[in-house]
């Protein structure tokens, strides 16, 4: 038995995929949206980037669909009673990398902890060494010989798989083709593999190789070993590093989405209506930007805490409590980064507004509202675009910062903010534990570089004039 | 021109005003004093009367903002409003929840936040410039295309690991500086060389590439061109027309930081263990002292307000459009 | 004959990479002599400019690039140069001045350190020599003030200052070549008419060759020694002036002059060349004119055609010159008169406009008082009777754009009264003005920028309609627009199309099917064809008749061409500084005019008509800022007759003979 859960960020991240459906329907039959977009997918770095980032997407959309398990009846229970852990569909099928907890630190790929314990040796005498782990190489009877040639199984065996994984999408993807372009199935699997379509195909999916190869091996390694290590408590990194993955998408996405809405209807009603409107508009928006951002994101961080710490009985769960922190995060954050896209679209509005089909759109008698929506909005929507995708990866950026400054997540979440802040210790340490960082680090990176990558491109083919205004 | 910046310092005053009011809401309305006892004092011990001797000592004992025990003005001097949001206009702190006065803090600590900061801001401004400039020299070739890349992937790494990463080389395993801590007077630098490197580093990636688009921006116009139909060289035309132009964007992206330099960084200082303002602040945070991050906020505004004027300013040094309209 | 300054052979130029790669030079050959003026004009588009830049090898990079030819400087090849030696080349041997003024000088430099880097380039001046040298150029170039004027940036001077400045950096290295593309081209006609007097002037006294490239016929007339015609990319015919004047050869140059209107051609349709120039990324087997040419036959479609000589040094690019083809016979079946209603028994006047006074308020010091106004429109009075056209004629910044704009209540203006048929439409206000808005509207000067680039043809022409809700229904609101797409001569399947499908006639022809759609009685026409190449222009003012006369339409045409006024125009209204200082019937202005501004407009223009030398009447000086008019006439400070009482009064209206009227103490009895 298990019971849904739908956490507040979870609702907005189901509505902002539903809005970027309904968008992508919206913009299928507008050209001037389509266009950029066709561009977009034709430079293979876009492409390559898109692939990442959609496996992102997916971990990060699996990882928000909650639910609490039913506890055990106890007798004479008349009703289910549900633990308190909320669980994802991504933890179930995650199943041995977060089931699998060791006492304390492990090296990757270890079998034994990396610090020294008192045990029991065979005669039952108390020494002091490492002891073996209870999970990682277990399989093992004698770790020395046979470590190496079961990785190197294992890592044979995901590298086969992928190999036939790819080669049945490879296939089929062709045949998908074939009937598109009204040619033979070799002809176009030869014209993928040769680059030669106008979508980089063959980048696609060679990108998709590397992150299926990677699902293979987490696959086939995470039962037997901890392939990034465990942390203090002895938690896999691995399954950190996924989990948090959820956590920076949701920051990069649900702060833009709950910003978007104020930034564009005031840079546009400042632009267009000018007078008191616009001032009382640029007071705004000065008054907030003039407050420090980590300031102020602290101190409204601090007073939530203050406010959370008294209200104890509005959660039912840490999880919902932990979630309430982010998406109150996600709000503040939003707060204090309208503004620049605000002032652009005023900037820009004042200008669209002189236009002459601005001017013939009054000369008909045509609403100040309906100008807007109808003259207007489109002409921004470029703008709106670029901005929403080149904040993402800053946003994902500050995530960490500010975990890391303690007005940033709450502890109990996973993020690279704070599995960076915990590594600061752990790189004090002799010997150093560096795999927590490096692992926060590379996930992270490979985000925010294809989020960049990706930005540059959209950038270009939507105005490959505009600078970043900032 | 004089009416200008003198209409913009009286703008400043509205802004600060909202700024204040913005700080009172979140530090008085969303959560009353009681509460914050409460959280400091631990949800063991409250009592009532644990609660007001919280506040009393700390200076909270008063009403918001209007308080009808007093007589005339100091109905409305006697409050928390007056006692502490208004005397943050004249720059008077008062002292923090641990009883330290915050002024005096202040005084003393912003002088290692600006060691570090004030090297970091020029050379930066510097080598971003020189370095945008060489990739704009040699545009359209490989070394641009690399040198964008490079820029794409240094910003795609957060601050954090780039002071972890640095303390780690530099300092553990080198052994070139210390890993953190600070010391006053000339010794200071020995300090300050590690974050000021590791802060150049970050800030190349985005700064580089910005710059790099301000100066393709101006080259692309027709002054550029009539100065090539002069015969001018191409560095001349780099650094006599291009820079001058692109000097106006950039300007607008670096005066205004340049008062907020006080304030230090915040994770640069915790990291390295300098006294400034800036691990000032996180201290406070961790500890939870709102009078200090409610000051600090104040302090940060106020600065960033004279930083826009400041841009304002320098706008009129550096366009003649503009100084002479 | 003199010895060949510059020889350009076979050049050819290309413009990006791989499919979409263009060629806007391709295969140009000329020459130049020195010390003569060689006019190159073409539409735009045609690739002159490039082929300007191309000769200073100053192509926009890395996309453009001379993939063939040679271009020799007095026997040297500069292809072959290194960059550095091209780079004594540019400023010293060849100078050029380009079209934009305004954005073509370094706006945080002054004008005489701009001047100075090009003389120390050069001449390797310093000190004290090098701004003698630079003020002797300020004052070559008649700049008035030299020394303060050395100290300025270019945003204080005005549109002509600025290409003074230009020129004066341009001769700074004593060039044997000057080119100047479109130099004028942005400037008023009187400031135009300085300009190319200045530059024939510094011409015939330093025996400079000239390269100018224009659009302008009249200005060919009035300077070149030699033209050559581009087309798409290839020269396509040239001649000494007067030969080319008197005997163009290739179609395509009889057409441009078939196609300038003019107060001859009153009551007939404009000849119009058919279509655009071909796009220049494709690869063409025929002669690149033939699918626009009235004249072609299979050979033109099949062949391109090579050189022909037809005597007196002139050679053309056409089969028809060919004497070994035998061409079809010219088809003589142009310029049909169309049956103009007749229009001197017109009635009350549809709008009567009053005094109207639109200002801007100047605001300065600390709290932003109004301390002053910009008097944009300060008491223009015209009417317009039913179906005629009442022409509103006037240089940039004279205010013509903002009566446009204030009789529309597009601005609020500041006093007078606009009298639509007999409704006051300065004081309505809200919906009461709404609903009026059917009755009059307006076409736009850019047809890139009047059109939202969002939306559809179709949704464009029906905004109106939705707006003042014509038509009961969306679907009979669409046939309403697919009915007036064919009346502007577009076809039904444009309707889904964007507007940047479009080439700037097509562009405006929607935007007079926009107009058109709330069926309005009065359309005011904001300078429609000034963005157009002469050809495109024929077209859309042969519709805007055509509309007038089936419809029954007035229109305030607002325009600085004088020549498309006497085309279109019944009645002229003149206007100088927001005010009106003369109007009346075209025919009696142009014939003769009497008000000195007027007649200085009119004499400024340059015309293709060679009997007989015009004297263009100099204007010193620019418009003076509308903020601070001069007291008296505004135009006694230019005005070569300008007496005592000029600079006392402003002159009161007089009327010399039927509906004739001016404002000038010269005919103040």
């Amino acid at each position: 038995m298990i019971k849904p859960l739908l956490l507040g960020t979870d609702a907005l991240v189901f509505l902002l995929v539903a809005l970027v459906v309904l968008f992508a329907v919206y913009a299928r039959k507008r050209e001037h949206l389509a266009a950029p977009w066709r561009d977009v997918v034709r430079s293979r770095i876009a492409v390559a980037s898109l692939v990442v980032l959609a496996a992102y997407t997916l971990v990060g959309l699996m990882d928000s669909v909650h639910f609490r398990k039913a506890l055990p009846m106890q007798a004479g229970q008349q009703e289910v009673q549900y633990g308190g852990d909320v669980l994802s569909v991504l933890d179930i099928l995650l199943g041995p990398v977060r089931t699998q907890v060791e006492t304390t630190y492990s090296a990757p790929f270890a079998t034994h902890l990396y610090a020294k314990e008192y045990m029991l040796d065979e005669q039952g005498k108390e020494v002091r060494g490492y002891p073996r782990l209870k999970y990682g190489g277990a399989q093992l009877s004698d770790p020395e010989v046979d470590k190496w040639p079961d990785i190197r199984r294992r890592v044979l065996l995901s590298v086969l798989e992928t190999l036939g994984v790819m080669l049945l999408i490879y296939v089929l993807f062709g045949a998908l083709l074939a009937r598109r372009w009204r040619k033979p199935v070799p002809v176009a699997l030869r014209d993928i593999a040769r680059g030669r379509c106008a979508v980089p195909w063959r980048t696609a999916l060679g990108t998709l190789g590397a992150v299926v190869l990677l699902i293979a091996l987490i696959a086939n390694m995470s039962a037997a070993w901890h392939m990034l290590g465990t942390d203090k408590v002895g938690q896999d990194v691995l399954y950190q590093s996924i989990k948090s993955i959820r956590t920076g998408l949701v920051i990069g996405t649900l702060t833009t989405l709950i910003m978007l809405p104020f930034a564009v209807l005031l840079g546009m009603m400042a632009g267009y209506f000018r007078g008191w409107v616009d001032d009382v508009i640029q007071y705004l928006y000065t008054t907030l930007n003039s407050i420090p951002g980590v300031l102020l994101i602290a101190a409204a961080v601090l007073m939530m805490q203050v406010y959370m710490a008294n209200h104890p009985e509005m959660f039912e769960t840490m999880a919902e409590r932990a979630d309430m922190r982010l998406l109150f995060l996600c709000m503040i954050l939003g707060i204090t980064s309208w503004t620049g896209l605000c002032r652009l679209l005023r900037g820009e509005t004042l200008k669209l507004r002189e236009l002459d089909y601005v001017q013939a759109g009054s000369a008909f008698g045509v609403s100040g509202f309906r100008i807007m929506m109808r003259h207007l909005l489109p002409n921004l929507m470029h703008l709106v675009m670029i901005t929403v995708v080149l904040d993402f990866s800053g946003l994902v950026l500050a995530e960490a910062v500010l975990s890391y400054v303690g007005v940033g997540v709450d502890p109990t979440t996973m993020s690279w903010g704070n599995m960076i802040n915990r590594a600061r210790l752990e790189m004090a340490r002799e010997p150093i534990v560096w795999w927590s960082l490096l692992s926060a680090f590379v996930f992270m990176f490979t985000l925010v570089l294809s989020a960049n990558l990706f930005s540059d491109v959209v950038r270009d083919a939507f105005d490959p004039r505009l600078r970043t205004e900032r | 021109m004089i009416a200008y910046i003198v209409r913009r310092i009286l703008y400043a005053i509205p802004v600060l005003l909202g700024v204040n009011l913005i700080t009172f809401l979140l530090f008085f309305v969303v959560n009353s004093p009681d509460d914050v006892a409460r959280m400091h004092l631990g949800a063991k011990r409250v009592t009532a009367e644990s609660i007001e001797k919280w506040k009393a000592e700390h200076g909270y004992d008063l009403p918001l903002l209007y308080n009808s025990d007093k007589q005339g003005i100091s109905s409305v001097t006697q409050t928390i409003f007056f006692d502490k949001s208004v005397r943050l206009f004249v720059f008077d702190f008062g002292s923090s929840d641990a009883g330290r006065n915050i002024g005096a803090d202040i005084g003393q600590r912003m002088w290692p936040s600006l060691a570090i900061a004030l090297p970091q801001f020029l050379i930066g401004l510097l080598v971003y410039v020189s370095f945008a400039m060489l990739l704009v020299f040699f545009r359209a070739t490989y070394l641009d295309v690399s040198g964008v890349v490079l820029c794409v992937v240094l910003m795609s790494i957060s601050a954090l690991f780039y002071i972890i990463g640095g303390q780690y080389l530099f300092s553990k395993q080198m052994h070139l500086f210390p890993i953190s801590g600070y010391e006053p007077g000339i010794q200071a630098w020995r300090f300050v060389v590690l974050p000021v490197v590791i802060g150049l580093i970050s800030g190349l990636g985005a700064s580089g590439r910005i710059y790099r688009t301000f100066f393709l921006e101006e080259i692309g116009k027709d002054y550029v061109r009539t100065a090539r139909s002069k015969g001018v060289p191409e560095v001349t035309l780099l650094f006599r027309h291009v820079l001058r132009n692109a000097m106006i964007p950039i300007l607008t992206g670096v005066v205004v930081v340049i008062p907020t330099l006080f304030m230090g960084s915040l994770i640069m200082e915790s990291f390295f263990g300098i006294p400034g303002l800036g691990s000032y602040t996180i201290d406070a945070i961790h500890n939870q002292d709102f009078a200090i991050v409610r000051s600090m906020v104040f302090l940060g505004s106020a600065l960033y307000i004279l930083g826009l004027l400041l841009t304002d300013i320098s706008y009129t040094l550096v366009d003649p459009r503009i100084r002479l309209s | 004959m003199k010895q060949a300054l510059l020889q350009v052979k076979d050049l050819s130029v290309r413009i990006g990479q791989g499919e979409n790669a263009i060629r806007p030079v391709d295969g140009v050959s000329f020459e130049i002599r020195a010390g003569e003026t060689f006019a190159l004009l073409g539409e735009s588009g045609c690739g002159k400019s490039m082929t300007a830049l191309a000769l200073l090898r100053l192509l926009p990079k890395p996309a453009g690039e001379i993939v063939g030819g040679s271009i020799q400087l007095a026997g040297e090849e500069l292809l072959g140069l290194t960059e550095r030696n091209m780079r004594g080349v540019r400023g010293g041997r060849i100078a050029m001045i380009f079209q934009e003024p305004m954005t073509s000088l370094n706006p945080v430099m002054t004008v005489g350190a701009q001047i100075a880097e090009s003389v120390e380039q050069h001449k390797q001046l310093r000190g004290e020599p090098l701004r003698r040298r630079v003020l002797e150029l300020l004052n070559a170039v008649g700049i008035p003030d030299v020394e303060r004027r050395y100290q300025e940036y270019p945003h204080q001077l005005s549109g002509g200052m600025k290409q003074r400045v230009m020129i004066a950096i341009a001769l700074a290295g004593d060039p044997d070549l000057l080119i100047a593309d479109e130099p004028t081209t942005a400037l008023d006609v009187t400031i135009q008419a300085q300009v190319l007097e200045l530059i024939a002037k510094l011409q015939k006294d330093r025996g400079m060759a000239v390269l100018l490239i224009t659009h302008d016929l009249g200005v060919v007339a009035g300077i070149a020694d030699r033209v050559a015609v581009m087309y798409a990319g290839q020269l396509v015919e040239q001649a000494p002036r007067e030969r080319f004047f008197t005997a163009p050869q290739h179609p395509y140059s009889r057409k441009l002059f078939a196609a300038l209107p003019d107060s001859s051609k009153r009551e007939q349709r404009l000849t119009v060349i058919p279509g655009s120039v071909p796009p220049l990324n494709r690869a063409f087997h025929g002669c690149r004119f033939a699918e626009r040419c009235d004249r072609a036959w299979d050979v033109c479609r099949s062949r391109q055609p090579a050189w022909f000589q037809t005597g007196d040094g002139q050679i053309v690019r056409c089969h028809l010159a060919d004497p070994g083809l035998s061409a079809p016979d010219e088809a003589l079946a142009e310029a049909t008169a169309t049956a103009a209603p007749d229009k001197t028994a017109a009635g009350t006047p549809l709008l009567v406009v009053d005094d109207l006074k639109v200002w801007f308020p100047i605001q300065r010091g600390l709290f932003k008082r109004t301390v002053g106004h910009v008097r944009a429109v300060d008491g223009v009075s015209l009417d317009i009777p039913r179906g005629q056209t009442l022409a509103l004629v006037g240089e940039s910044g004279c205010g013509k754009t903002t009566v446009g704009k204030g009789i529309l209540q597009l601005l609020q203006p500041t006093g007078g009264s606009v009298w639509f048929e007999n409704l006051e439409l300065t004081r309505l206000k809200g919906e009461a003005l709404r609903s009026q808005r059917s009755q009059f509207q307006i076409i736009f000067q850019d047809p890139f920028s009047s059109m939202n680039p969002r939306m559809s043809v179709g949704d464009i022409v029906e905004e109106g309609m939705a707006a003042q809700r014509i038509g009961r229904s969306a679907a009979q609101r669409r046939e309403r627009v697919l009915e007036l797409l064919e009346q502007v001569g577009l076809r039904p399947e444009h309707v889904r199309r964007y507007p940047h499908e479009f080439s700037g006639g097509q562009r405006q022809r929607i935007c007079i099917a926009r107009a058109l759609a709330v069926s309005p009685k009065l359309i005011v026409c904001d300078e429609p064809t000034s963005a157009l190449d002469v050809s495109v222009q024929a077209q859309i003012l042969n519709l805007l008749r055509d509309l007038q006369h089936s419809l029954g339409l007035s229109y305030l045409f607002i325009t600085h061409d004088i020549s498309v006024v006497s085309y279109l125009a019944e009645r002229i209204a003149v206007m100088y500084l927001g005010r009106i200082v003369e109007q009346g019937p075209v025919s009696e202005i142009l014939d003769r005019p009497r008000h000195p501004y007027t007649q200085a407009l009119l004499s400024a223009v340059p015309s293709i008509d060679q009997a007989g030398e015009r004297k263009v009447i100099r204007l010193q000086g620019d418009m003076p800022s509308p903020s601070n008019p001069p007291q008296g006439c505004h135009f006694h400070p230019r005005c070569p007759q300008a007496m005592a009482v000029c600079r006392e009064i402003y002159p009161p209206v007089s009327e010399i003979g039927a509906d004739h009227r001016l404002r000038c103490h010269l005919f103040n009895n």
